[in-house]
């Protein structure tokens, strides 16, 4: 026990007097927390929309100045025909053109009905996408306004209509910054605890002082939970120091236990913790350490379900993200924060991700040998 | 009896492809002044590794104070000090947390062994709330010495421990090695430089993973077995050419400002024909005399048989 206190106390130390560590470890994950959910933000505004008008009615101008007033698009030119128009998507100044053929105000009294001509940008698949979508359903508005105005009203609706409203639960409003807020900390701690593990044990190969550390009758364990503990301890102040950001910051208050999302982060650090001694027995310097966990990290980030929905992954990158940890706790946290789950509903959860902390640690310690 | 025993100990690495140690043993006696010297290279630090139980050896079996280096290891890191030839205590704990820590990782404390270390501490404890890091040279040798020797070891391993060190300080660390050996403490150390040989009891001289020769100083010097000669003339550099490629030149080499010479066979005339033979390819000023062998001309010997 008196070993174990002064190994800690070593750690401890070396950790606070490394002023660089420091930093990295308590205000990059605040300026991340604060600066991300608001930058990394998915709805998409200021959409270059380009207008062919031929037929300058007055019910083109009305469709016009309504695609406008919702706010989501930006004039990027009137031009008198098409080929003028595909100039500015060639030169990435449109995003969509939209053509309005001669005669749209006639055909649409008389003929009831017309053709639009919407061409999309598709470079950037997200813009394109969410762009043309909200397009489409403004003119449906516009559509179902006109078919208002121009028949008859009756009591009855002559030809039924499906109409379809939606409620969001759990996140009314679809704020986007409510469900990134819980996943972004969870990808801080997963940096911190997969990166900073790592690099600190594989410091000690590096400068040579793990060389005599194995000549001493120091236990392997006891070097290695010497390691762990400190940012084992880290990592729990971190997710609070998020949790309070989140609160104070964006007004995110968990419905679910707090308690319960501090048993799932021991058992989470446990994990990631594991998966950086892992990298550290097989680097034999920073550099390298850095860059075996960038990659794994990388991929963590990307297909852990922050970002995009692990549901609209194809068949075999699903199965890759039920072996990443981070899946696992970005689920929960989103779980207990906006659902208000209960442990019944993540046991799962936490049994496979301490299965994996039991692989992870079990392997690294193997691998970690104290005689080569 | 004998407190570290190497038997047969041969290590290669990259698959056996790059052989480190050659079949290597000797003895070393319990509070003895070890000296392992050779080259860069020579397989010195991996002889220490094994014998500090950091690596296996692939055949052969060492002990140390009589502990198996492979069987008994978690015994021996009790009983044994390591200075590893690079730096490497912490460099961002001060002086006397380093010390502190190495002593409570030994299950012992620094006021226990202070007698040990007393005379070397008390150069860097003005020094003692500085890191590591920032003492000078052979100030952070003295501190991986204490630390070394804090839980008040059997048998101390220095490896290399006066290289990149100045030569006041070199002298230094080895009056302080002088005085440990009182403490019947065995101290196995390895050093390039051959001048320090002579401040061994004993010495092993290896070279390429073969010991070449394990003996005192003094009588690795007596067995130097031809004499040796030093000479000179105008231009060194054509004579070493020249000597060289003379019939009876067993070996030439510069050694200072003179070369060293042996002859093959030698008969009371073999300096005039070596003059002789000088003269006539235009060399003056040649000087020649009987020299003394060095521990350095006994090396160079060794690698020529």
């Amino acid at each position: 026990m008196r070993i174990m206190k002064f190994v800690l106390q070593k750690e401890f130390r070396q950790i606070f007097r490394d002023k660089t560590l420091l930093k990295m470890i308590f205000i990059m994950p605040i300026v991340q927390l604060l600066v991300l959910p608001m930058a990394a933000n998915f709805t998409v505004k200021n959409i270059n929309l380009s207008i062919v008008d031929h037929d300058h009615s007055s019910y083109s101008q009305k469709f016009i100045s309504k695609i406008f007033s919702s706010g989501y698009f930006k004039l990027a030119g009137d031009n008198p025909s098409f080929l003028e128009s595909y100039v500015l998507i060639e030169n990435d100044k449109a995003d969509i053109i939209l053509e309005i053929p001669e005669g749209f105000e006639r055909n649409l009294t008389r003929e009831n009905g017309q053709k639009l001509f919407i061409a999309v940008n598709a470079i950037n698949g997200v813009k394109a996408l969410v762009g043309s979508g909200y397009l489409n359903s403004i003119i449906m508005d516009y559509n179902n306004d006109i078919r208002s105005q121009l028949l008859q009203p009756t009591t009855f609706n002559l030809m039924p209509t499906i109409e379809v409203v939606s409620s969001n639960w759990f996140n009314p409003n679809l704020t986007y910054y409510i469900f990134m807020v819980p996943g972004i900390l969870v990808m801080l701690i997963t940096l911190v605890g997969g990166n900073m593990t790592a690099l600190n044990i594989v410091k000690e190969k590096e400068i040579g002082t793990i060389e005599q550390i194995n000549v001493t009758p120091l236990k392997k364990y006891q070097f290695l939970l010497g390691k762990l503990i400190p940012f084992w301890i880290i990592g729990m102040i971190i997710f609070s120091i998020g949790l309070m950001i989140a609160r104070f910051a964006y007004g995110i208050i968990p419905i679910g236990n707090i308690g319960l999302m501090y048993a799932f982060l021991a058992v989470y650090l446990f994990t990631i913790l594991g998966f950086g001694l892992l990298i550290s027995t097989y680097a034999e310097t920073q550099q390298q350490a850095q860059s075996l966990a960038f990659f794994f990290l990388m991929i963590f980030n990307l297909m852990g379900g922050l970002f995009t929905p692990i549901d609209s992954m194809p068949e075999w990158a699903q199965w890759i993200t039920r072996l990443i940890p981070i899946s696992y706790f970005i689920n929960v946290m989103r779980m207990v924060v906006l659902k208000g789950s209960a442990f019944s509903d993540i046991q799962y959860h936490l049994l496979i991700v301490f299965v994996m902390g039991i692989i992870l640690n079990g392997w690294a310690v193997i691998n970690y040998k104290k005689t080569s | 009896m004998p407190d570290i025993t190497l038997d047969h100990i041969s290590k290669t690495y990259n698959k056996n492809t790059l052989l480190a140690l050659d079949d290597i043993s000797f003895e070393v006696n319990k509070g003895e002044l070890f000296g392992l010297i050779g080259p860069d290279g020579a397989g010195k630090t991996s002889l220490f590794r094994i014998l500090t139980t950091l690596l296996l050896p692939d055949k052969g079996f060492a002990t140390v104070n009589g502990f198996d280096v492979v069987k008994n290891y978690k015994s021996i890191r009790g009983i044994i000090g390591y200075m590893p030839g690079k730096f490497s205590l912490y460099q961002d704990l001060t002086v006397e947390e380093n010390l502190k820590f190495f002593a409570t990782v030994f299950k012992t404390t620094v006021e226990k062994n202070y007698d040990l270390i007393r005379d070397i501490y008390l150069q860097i404890e003005p020094f003692k709330k500085r890191r590591a890091g920032q003492l000078s040279g052979g100030m952070k040798q003295k501190l991986a010495l204490c630390c070394a020797l804090i839980h008040k070891p059997e048998v101390l391993f220095l490896d290399e421990p006066t290289t990149g060190v100045d030569a006041v300080s070199r002298r230094e660390f080895w009056e302080m090695l002088k005085s440990l050996q009182k403490e019947n403490i065995t101290i196995l150390v390895s050093t390039a430089y051959m001048d320090e040989a002579t401040l061994c009891d004993r010495i092993g001289l290896i070279q390429s993973g073969k010991m070449l020769s394990v003996d005192t100083p003094e009588n690795v010097l007596k067995a130097y077995p031809e004499n040796l000669f030093a000479i000179k003339s105008k231009n060194v550099h054509k004579l070493l050419t020249d000597l060289r490629n003379f019939e009876n030149t067993l070996q030439c080499y510069a050694s200072g400002e003179y070369l060293h010479l042996s002859f093959k066979t030698e008969n009371g005339n073999s300096q005039n024909e070596v003059v002789v033979f000088l003269k006539e390819k235009g060399h003056d000023e040649i000087e020649m005399k009987m020299c003394k062998p060095s521990i350095e001309d006994c090396f160079i010997r060794l690698l020529a048989s």
